[in-house]
C-alpha cells in the first residue's frame, strides 16, 4: 500500500484504468506532455502514447462535445476541464447532450464518460479559479456528480466513475490535492457511487459535508468533542444520485443537523439536504437545520479565508444546534 | 471545387456537362424514389399536423436533393449526425417509414419512447442516425469525437455532421471545425445553406463571403455546391468522404439551397421571405431538376412519377395509420433510461405518480399542440 496525495491518487486511478482498458482516453488542455496544470495526468502520454493522452485546443465545448462523440462510438473518454470555473462553455454539452442521450434515444445511444475538473477555493484563485458549481449540475437528471475527499476515495471513486455506464462529473477539491496524504491500495479497487462515508461517529450532532469541507468539519468536530459534543460527520461523496436513505438515517440518529459546503447558500446543495430532512425526518428533529456555506456573493480573492467555511464557523453551528 | 465556385452537375437541359456521374441506373432510381418518398412523408406530416393528429413537424420541401445526394455518398457503416431537417437521409439508408412515423406520433413504439418532439429521430439500424437534439450545433463536435474513435481504431468509416446556415454561428461549429482540423478527423461537415435561419437571412447571419470559405481558417477545405442538384451534392460529398477515408481529414461542404416552406409547422414564412424568392426557387425544385436528368437518360416519364408518388403516399398513409393506432407509452417510460439503472429517488417518484394515477385518475393530456 502506497501513501499518496489526493492528486497522486487521481493519477494512479487514471493509469490503472488506462492499463486495464485500451478504450480509455484522457484529454484536455495541457494534459499531454506537461501532465496538466496540477500534474494530475503526469506521465500518461509517456506511458500510453499521444493517441491515449493528448492536448486539445482551448475549448471546453469542444473537449466535452468530442468526448461525447467518442463515448457514443465505443471509447471511454476521461476529459479534463482545467478549472471548474471554465466549464460553462461546455454546459450545453453536459446538460443538453451527455446527460440526455440515453433518455432521448430510448437507450440506443449512451454516454459513458467522465469529466474531471478541480473545483473550490483555498488557493487564492479569486473569482475564476475557486468556484464550487456542483449545484448547477446536480439539477441535471442523467448526470452523476461525484466529489472525493480522501486519496483512497479519489482513486476508488474515479475508477468506479470510469466504469460507470453514464456520464459522471468528477469534481476534485483542489485545496486538498497536496494537503493530505493517505494509504491507497495498488491496482484496481472501486468505491461504489451513491454511498456515504462515515468520517466520524457521534451521537449529538450530524454534520453533512463533502470535498474540501470534510477535513474542516473533522477538525471542527474534534474541537466540539473537547467541549463534550460528539458529532457524526458524514461525507456525501456522491451528490447525484444521492443516497437519500442514508442521509435521512444519519439525520435521525442525532436530530440535530449542520450542512456544510463552500458554494453559495441560495439554491445550494445544503437546501436539498435540509428539504429531505424536513420531508422525511421532521419528527426526529430537535433543532432547525443550519447551513454553513459560502456567502451569496462571488468568490473573493484576498479575503477568501472569510468566504470559505472554516472550523470556527462549523464549530459555531455545531454548538448552536446542540444548544437549541 | 472551391469555396467560392459553385459546383453544378445537372444542366438546365438535364445534361451533365461531361461529368462522370459514376452511379448505376438502380442507384439513380433509388435516389429519385427517395426524393419522392421524402416529399410524400413531408407532405403527409404537414397535413397530419394541420388536422391536429400530430403536434409538430419540420418541412423538408426544397432541400431534399442535398440530403439524398449526401446520403448517397455514404456507406451504411458510416455515422450520421443529423439536424432535424434530414429525414431524407434516413429514408435513403432504409429506415422504415413506420419507424419514423412512430416518432411523429410519440407512441409506445417510438425509439425515443415519446420523450422527444416529432422529427427528433434516433436510429441505430440500418444506419447510425444519431439521436437529434434541438440545440443548434451541439452535434458538430460530437461527430468529430465519433470520427476520432474511428481513426483511433483504424477503421475506414467516416462521420457526417449536417447543419444549417444558422448552425455556422454556433459554438459547436467553431469547436467542431477547430478540433477536426487539428486532429485530421475523418469527418464531413455538411452546411445546408437554405438561406434562412427561421426568419434570419444569411445577410444577418454572417459577413463572410460564403459559408464554405469559413473552413479555410480552420485548415478545413471548403466546397460550395448546388444543393438542389443531387449529383453535385453526391459528387462533392463523395470526394470529401474518400479524402476522409484516406486519412486526409475533414471537409466543409456548403450546399446552396432553399427551404420552400416555413421553418416548422409553427412558422409562417410569408412574414419574412419575399414572394419573388419563393417563385424563383419553385422553378429550381430539386425533384424537377433530377427528373430532367433522368429523362435525358431515358429513365423517367410522367407515369413513373405518378406511380411512385402514389405508392409513397400510400406507404406514408399506412405508416401513419399504424402509428396513430399504437398506444401512448406507459407512465413508467418517464422514469426509465435516465440512467442505466433506475436510482432510488427516481423509482420513488415513479411509484408516487402511479399511486396518484390509481387514486385520482390520469393527468389530462392537453391538446398536444406546440403553441409557438
Amino acid at each position: 500500500m502506497a501513501t499518496l496525495t489526493l492528486l497522486q491518487a487521481v493519477n494512479d486511478a487514471l493509469k490503472t484504468a488506462m492499463r486495464d482498458d485500451p478504450n480509455v482516453v484522457v484529454f484536455g488542455e495541457d494534459v499531454g506532455p506537461k501532465g496538466g496544470v496540477f500534474l494530475a495526468t503526469e506521465g500518461l502520454t509517456k506511458e500510453f502514447g499521444e493517441n491515449r493522452c493528448f492536448d486539445t485546443p482551448l475549448s471546453e465545448d469542444g473537449i466535452v462535445g468530442a468526448g461525447i462523440g467518442m463515448a457514443l462510438n465505443g471509447l471511454k473518454p476521461v476529459c479534463e476541464i482545467q478549472f471548474q470555473d471554465f466549464i460553462f462553455p461546455a454546459f450545453d454539452q453536459i446538460v443538453s447532450e451527455a446527460a440526455k442521450f440515453r433518455y432521448r434515444s430510448g437507450g440506443q445511444y449512451t454516454c459513458p464518460m467522465v469529466i474531471r475538473t478541480p473545483y473550490g477555493g483555498g488557493i487564492r484563485g479569486g473569482l475564476y479559479h475557486s468556484q464550487s458549481g456542483e449545484a448547477y449540475f446536480c439539477h441535471t437528471p442523467g448526470l452523476k456528480v461525484v466529489i472525493p475527499s480522501t486519496p483512497y476515495d479519489a482513486k476508488g471513486l474515479l475508477l468506479a466513475s470510469i466504469d460507470d455506464p453514464d456520464p459522471v462529473l468528477f469534481l476534485e477539491p483542489k485545496a486538498l490535492y497536496r494537503q493530505l496524504k493517505g494509504e491507497v491500495p495498488e491496482g484496481r479497487y472501486k468505491v461504489d457511487l451513491s454511498t456515504l462515508r462515515t468520517v466520524r461517529e457521534g451521537r449529538n450532532v450530524t454534520v453533512f459535508c463533502y470535498g474540501a469541507m470534510v477535513p474542516v468539519c473533522q477538525r471542527a468536530a474534534d474541537q466540539a468533542a473537547e467541549k463534550g459534543i460528539e458529532s457524526l460527520v458524514v461525507d456525501l461523496r456522491t451528490l447525484l444520485p444521492l443516497d437519500e436513505e442514508g442521509v435521512i438515517e444519519a439525520a435521525k440518529q442525532t436530530g440535530r443537523v449542520v450542512v456544510v459546503h463552500e458554494a453559495p447558500r441560495f439554491c445550494g446543495f445544503g437546501g436539498e439536504i435540509s428539504a429531505l430532512i424536513a420531508e422525511h425526518a421532521i419528527e426526529y428533529m430537535e433543532a432547525p437545520v443550519v447551513r454553513v456555506t459560502g456567502f451569496d456573493t462571488p468568490f473573493p480573492n484576498t479575503l477568501e479565508h472569510h468566504y470559505m467555511p472554516d472550523e470556527r464557523r462549523v464549530l459555531d453551528a455545531i454548538e448552536h444546534v446542540h444548544g437549541f | 471545387m472551391a469555396a467560392s465556385q459553385l459546383l453544378t452537375v445537372i444542366e438546365p437541359d438535364g445534361g451533365v456537362n461531361g461529368h462522370d456521374v459514376g452511379m448505376t441506373n438502380d442507384e439513380l432510381l433509388h435516389c429519385y424514389r427517395t426524393l419522392l418518398r421524402t416529399r410524400a412523408f413531408d407532405d403527409t406530416c404537414m397535413k397530419l399536423q394541420r388536422s391536429g393528429r400530430i403536434g409538430f413537424s419540420i418541412p423538408n420541401k426544397g432541400v431534399e436533393a442535398t440530403q439524398i445526394g449526401a446520403a448517397a455518398a455514404l456507406r451504411r457503416t458510416d455515422w450520421l449526425f443529423p439536424s432535424y431537417r434530414d429525414f431524407g437521409m434516413a429514408l435513403y439508408h432504409g429506415v422504415p417509414m413506420v419507424e419514423m412515423m412512430h416518432n411523429m406520433f410519440g407512441n409506445a413504439r417510438d425509439g425515443a419512447k415519446g420523450r422527444q418532439m416529432p422529427v427528433h429521430f434516433s436510429f441505430v439500424e440500418p444506419v447510425k442516425f444519431v439521436s437529434i437534439s434541438s440545440p443548434i450545433g451541439t452535434h458538430i463536435p460530437q461527430a468529430v469525437g465519433a470520427a476520432y474513435a474511428m481513426k483511433q481504431r483504424g477503421e475506414d468509416t467516416v462521420a457526417l455532421a449536417s447543419f444549417g446556415d444558422g448552425g455556422t454561428s454556433s459554438l459547436g461549429f467553431h469547436s467542431g471545425l477547430t478540433f477536426a482540423g487539428v486532429w485530421k478527423a475523418p469527418v464531413v461537415f455538411l452546411c445546408q445553406n437554405n438561406q434562412w435561419a427561421i426568419s434570419c437571412p444569411s445577410s444577418k447571419q454572417t459577413a463572410s463571403e460564403s459559408y464554405a470559405i469559413k473552413g479555410k481558417a480552420y485548415g478545413v477545405p471548403g466546397v460550395l455546391v448546388d444543393g438542389n442538384d443531387v449529383l453535385a451534392v453526391r459528387q462533392a460529398t463523395l470526394a470529401a468522404v474518400e479524402r476522409a477515408r484516406r486519412g486526409g481529414g475533414p471537409t466543409l461542404i456548403e450546399a446552396f439551397t432553399f427551404r420552400m416552406a416555413g421553418h416548422s409547422t409553427s412558422d409562417d414564412p410569408s412574414r419574412y421571405v419575399p414572394k419573388e424568392q419563393f417563385a424563383e426557387w419553385e422553378k429550381k425544385d430539386p425533384v424537377l431538376r433530377f427528373e430532367k436528368f433522368l429523362a435525358k437518360k431515358k429513365l423517367w416519364n410522367e407515369d413513373l412519377r405518378a406511380q411512385w408518388t402514389t405508392e409513397a403516399l400510400a406507404e406514408v398513409d399506412a405508416a401513419a395509420k399504424i402509428a396513430e393506432a399504437t398506444p401512448r407509452p406507459g407512465i413508467e417510460s418517464i422514469f426509465s433510461d435516465v440512467y442505466a439503472d433506475v436510482p432510488a429517488h427516481i423509482r420513488k417518484q415513479g411509484e408516487a405518480a402511479f399511486d396518484l394515477a390509481r387514486r385520482k385518475g390520469d393527468a389530462s393530456a392537453g391538446d398536444g399542440k406546440f403553441p409557438l
